[in-house]
């Protein structure tokens, strides 16, 4: 191989936001994802109460787990903006890229719940404590997701975001509550309940930490790639601005050039 | 059979969604990376 060939494929391999390190996680999720699926479509035996939909919880379960973080990591990300001394746009894409994810996370979990509730329930949708609540965590998100789309500039997209997002954490805890504070017909959390009890067969618990694990992997390597493409997506848009504004300049340049000054006259 | 059909309909439209976002941002990643110096690039 020429040194050419060398420098050419030096650079294809750097096209992109990926990183050895990314790349490894991207396996490692592939890996889990695959796990995930022969856990819970094949090794886990059928619940007594819930029957072959207790499979779904191996999904449901996990992309709420899933939300629950990436708003928590929004929120972090919002404060350190927020209060911090260096007021950093890494932190602000940090936390616009965590709230994306989730939203998609939150979605995923209003469909999949949808689903299990129509075996279960027997019906799609209730207006539930629980699934009211979820819709409204998730309506609340794409709300923050369209502010950080409103124009001004970056660290007017910071601050404004910053202060929604910290302000929209405070209904995870209403969420996950809400089958406690309101009579609900969704079921109480089955691991992570007050009293520290796991009433699962081992192999139920296994596949759905399986499942915890291949979607924090995931959301661990996507979020990594969006806050990367959102930085090159200020940083061209920066560049369009300093374009723009070094045309006008060039054009009013010229145009004081091209009209003739009283003593010519 | 139904149950079936909800359940893989679940797991299918959960990856799907998956693969497509993750389809989303490589592909703007990449694109928009071919336009920026690697000096421009903090990860790098």
């Amino acid at each position: 191989m020429t040194t050419i060939d060398k420098e050419a494929t030096l650079q294809s391999n750097r096209s992109g936001t990926g990183t050895r390190a990314t790349r490894i996680l991207g396996i490692a999720t592939i890996i889990s994802m695959l796990w995930l699926v022969a856990f819970g479509l094949g090794f886990s035996p059928a619940d007594r109460d819930q029957e072959e939909a207790v499979r779904l919880m191996y999904v449901h379960v996990p992309t709420i787990w899933i939300a629950y973080l990436t708003f928590v990591v929004t929120a972090v990300a919002s404060g350190i903006y927020l209060f911090g001394r260096s007021k950093s746009l890494g932190w602000d894409r940090l936390a616009g890229a965590s709230a994306e994810i989730g939203t998609v996370f939150v979605a995923l979990t209003l469909v999949v719940g949808a689903l299990w509730g129509r075996l279960t329930w027997g019906v799609f949708w209730q207006w539930d404590a629980r699934l009211t609540t979820t819709a409204l965590l998730f309506v609340t998100y794409v709300g923050y997701l369209a502010v950080r789309r409103l124009g001004g500039s970056h660290q007017q997209r910071a601050r404004r975001s910053a202060v929604i997002g910290l302000l929209a954490v405070l209904l995870i805890p209403l969420v996950h509550w809400s089958v406690r504070l309101w009579r609900s017909l969704h079921q109480e959390a089955t691991v992570l309940d007050s009293d520290g009890d796991i009433d699962m067969d081992g192999l139920m618990l296994f596949s759905l930490f399986v499942g915890v694990v291949a979607f924090t992997l995931f959301y661990i390597w996507l979020l990594l790639h969006r806050t990367r493409v959102m930085a090159l997506e200020d940083l061209m848009e920066d560049r369009g601005l300093d374009q723009a504004l070094s045309e006008r300049r060039n054009e009013a340049a010229s145009m004081n050039a091209a009209v003739p000054n009283s003593e010519e006259i | 059979m139904e149950d079936a059909g909800f359940i893989i309909g679940s797991y299918v439209l959960t990856f799907v969604t998956i693969a497509f976002m993750s389809w989303r941002v490589l592909r703007s990643g990449r694109r928009l990376a071919d336009q920026v110096p690697d000096e421009d690039k903090y990860w790098l």
